[in-house]
């Protein structure tokens, strides 16, 4: 074996001409010079690729007989499912042995022997670029495209206007979103619900501190008619009650319903729905990027990356009672878009 | 021979049944009026007790009369419920004043947690603590539950029940070691920044399919493998950043390496 290496030391010298970085000497790999060296790496893979076909093996026996319901305590780690476990460790150890073994063979026993690929000029030859010019010239004169003006003209305005049916074809990507990024379904007397109960809503059913999602009653009517849920992305909001005193500023005049105020639920930085209300503090906080609104204060941001306040919905109480909307949000909810920097 | 006639007359069945009817009906009476008795009875013994342990316990903050001060709120009126929870979770007497009460060991014993909450109670009206039907989750919906938290729970205290980072120090706990009665009292007092959720807004009914839902999340096991804490890409983003892409390094060196 290591006959058959000595003369791979060659291999540069046989090209006959000299490198101009001269590589280090090649050191013999000890699987090259000592044959038990080479049989115990040959083991070695041998042992790899059967323990692979084991894993191989396990895995189908922990599919067929490890029940799904079967969990294992591993202490610290937390409570496992056996039959995941026993899955990902078979099957996982399987692959791996495949790779770590024919990169082990690879390494080890596979010839080593190091080759020069000399590099070349990429250019083409003179004579070569001569005659593509010459057959290029050839060919602007044998057409007459220098000499027939009304041709060149008419083919330019042509491919001038070849993309124009492409650009056009856009058109069908959607309507245009038109004014509905400034409205939502809330409109005045929309009577506010309580998310996934449905249950309408009496000032006296809300305590100081109280925090409610909630929505507009005709909300699941509407979805069904428009088959998707783009109403209860923008319609969404919050209901949070606080001291009448405790109000430091509002929207607008006459907004709130004895210290009930009403907001959008959707961050005006890129739309999170948010409810960490903390009701000391009255801060509304944002998960994805921690803007922070102070809702007490007009919905202001105290905090983060939004650039706008949260929208306030004016509230007040049908005679029924029931605490309805005064109208629509007088500004859009949401992340700004082009339209509205 | 008497009593084996009487048991052999015709209306015995009849009389046997009526008189269990009788029994189960004045005994279901008795149960549910002390679960809806709003203000539990207290001795005067316990009231005393209780205004003891408020005088050294929690009036240099909450005030002598309880009508707080600079350091701590008023107590009037804020109900048992609220003194249980926050003395029963160690929250109270507080560890420092801070943007947050950190839960601790409990320095109260049960007698004199409800002493507290009795003596608390008695000073306005507020909500009781929960009794054990109240907090009983044998009929509750738990797909209902799952929906009322993440609607109304999980923004704040995370998907799994295990808390999560607010603003300026402040922090949602981690549910897993709460108590069904713990988890009705937060809900119906608010306690520090967590909002209120009364009978109103989320009845009973909600409160304990909320309850056995988070129930259910403490008992979940992990069958897709390591969770992590179940805090989310956090963990899982530390985990793959450094102990995935460690061992990626590591392979790649190995098979760079040179080999003797």
């Amino acid at each position: 074996m290591s006959n058959s290496h000595g003369t791979d030391l060659n291999v540069h010298a046989a090209t006959g001409d000299e490198p101009v970085f001269p590589l280090p000497p090649h050191h013999h790999r000890l699987t090259d010079t000592d044959p038990r060296a080479a049989k115990r790496a040959e083991r070695q893979i041998a042992t790899m690729f059967i323990l692979s076909a084991l894993g191989m093996v396990g895995f189908v026996v922990a599919y067929v007989m490890v029940p799904t319901t079967s969990y294992l305590d591993l202490g610290p780690v937390g409570v496992l499912q056996t039959s995941n476990l026993l899955l990902g460790l078979t099957f996982g150890t399987a692959t791996l042995l495949i790779g770590v073994a024919a990169i082990h063979w690879a390494k080890k026993l596979m010839a080593d022997e190091e080759i020069i690929d000399h590099r070349h000029p990429v250019g083409s030859t003179d004579e070569d670029r001569e005659e593509a010019l010459a057959a290029f010239n050839a060919g602007v004169a044998e057409s007459g495209f220098a000499e027939r003006p009304l041709l060149r003209r008419t083919l330019i305005a042509a491919l001038a206007l070849f993309p124009i049916p492409l650009i056009v074809l856009l058109k069908d990507m959607g309507p245009l979103p038109g004014d509905s990024l400034r409205h939502t379904i809330w409109r005045k007397g929309s009577r506010i619900v309580i998310d996934v109960s449905g249950q309408p809503l009496r000032p006296e059913d809300m305590s100081v501190g109280s925090l409610v999602s909630a929505s507009p009653a005709d909300l699941n009517d509407i979805q069904e008619a428009e088959g998707n849920q783009n109403a209860r992305a923008k319609a969404s909001i919050i209901l949070v009650r606080m001291k009448p005193g405790e109000i430091v500023s509002e929207q607008g005049e006459g907004w709130s319903y004895q210290g009930i105020l009403a907001f959008s639920k959707i961050c005006t930085h890129v739309g999170c729905p948010i409810a960490l209300y903390q009701q000391r503090t009255h801060h509304l906080l944002c998960p994805c990027h921690q803007s922070t609104f102070d809702l007490a204060d007009s919905g202001a941001v105290v905090f983060g990356p939004a650039a706008r306040r949260m929208p306030q919905l004016p509230i007040t109480v049908d005679n029924e009672g029931y605490l309805v909307a005064q109208s629509d949000f007088h500004e859009p909810v949401g992340p700004s878009f082009w339209e509205r920097p | 021979m008497t009593s084996t006639s009487v048991r052999r007359h015709k209306a015995t069945g009849l009389v046997v049944l009526l008189a269990g009817l009788v029994t189960t009906g004045i005994g279901y009476a008795a149960v549910t009026s002390t679960a809806e008795a709003s203000v539990p009875q207290a001795s005067q013994g316990q009231l005393d007790q209780g205004h003891q342990i408020f005088l050294e316990g929690c009036a240099t903050c909450h005030g002598l009369a309880a009508q707080g001060s600079s350091d701590g709120p008023s107590l009037i009126g804020v109900g048992a419920a609220a003194v249980d929870f926050q003395v029963s979770t160690g929250r109270m007497p507080l560890a420092a004043p801070d943007n947050q009460a950190p839960q601790k060991a409990v320095v109260y014993t049960a007698d004199q947690i409800s002493a507290l909450a009795a003596y608390v109670a008695s000073l306005g009206p507020g909500p009781s603590i929960p009794s054990a039907s109240d907090v009983s989750t044998t009929d509750a919906e738990l797909a209902e539950g799952g929906v009322l938290f993440r609607t109304n729970c999980a923004q704040c205290h995370n998907f799994a029940g295990r808390g999560g980072a607010l603003s300026d120090g402040k922090y949602a706990p981690s549910m897993m070691n709460a108590t069904p009665t713990q988890m009705y009292e937060a809900m119906l007092t608010g306690p520090q920044n967590m909002p209120v959720f009364n009978d109103k807004t989320m009845p009973p009914a909600q409160k304990q399919a909320i309850i056995k839902y988070i129930k259910n999340l403490q008992q979940a096991q992990a069958p897709g493998g390591l969770a992590l804490g179940s805090y989310g890409p956090v963990t899982e983003g530390v985990f793959i950043w450094t102990a995935g892409i460690g061992a990626l390094l590591a392979a790649a060196v190995w098979i760079g390496a040179k080999v003797r």
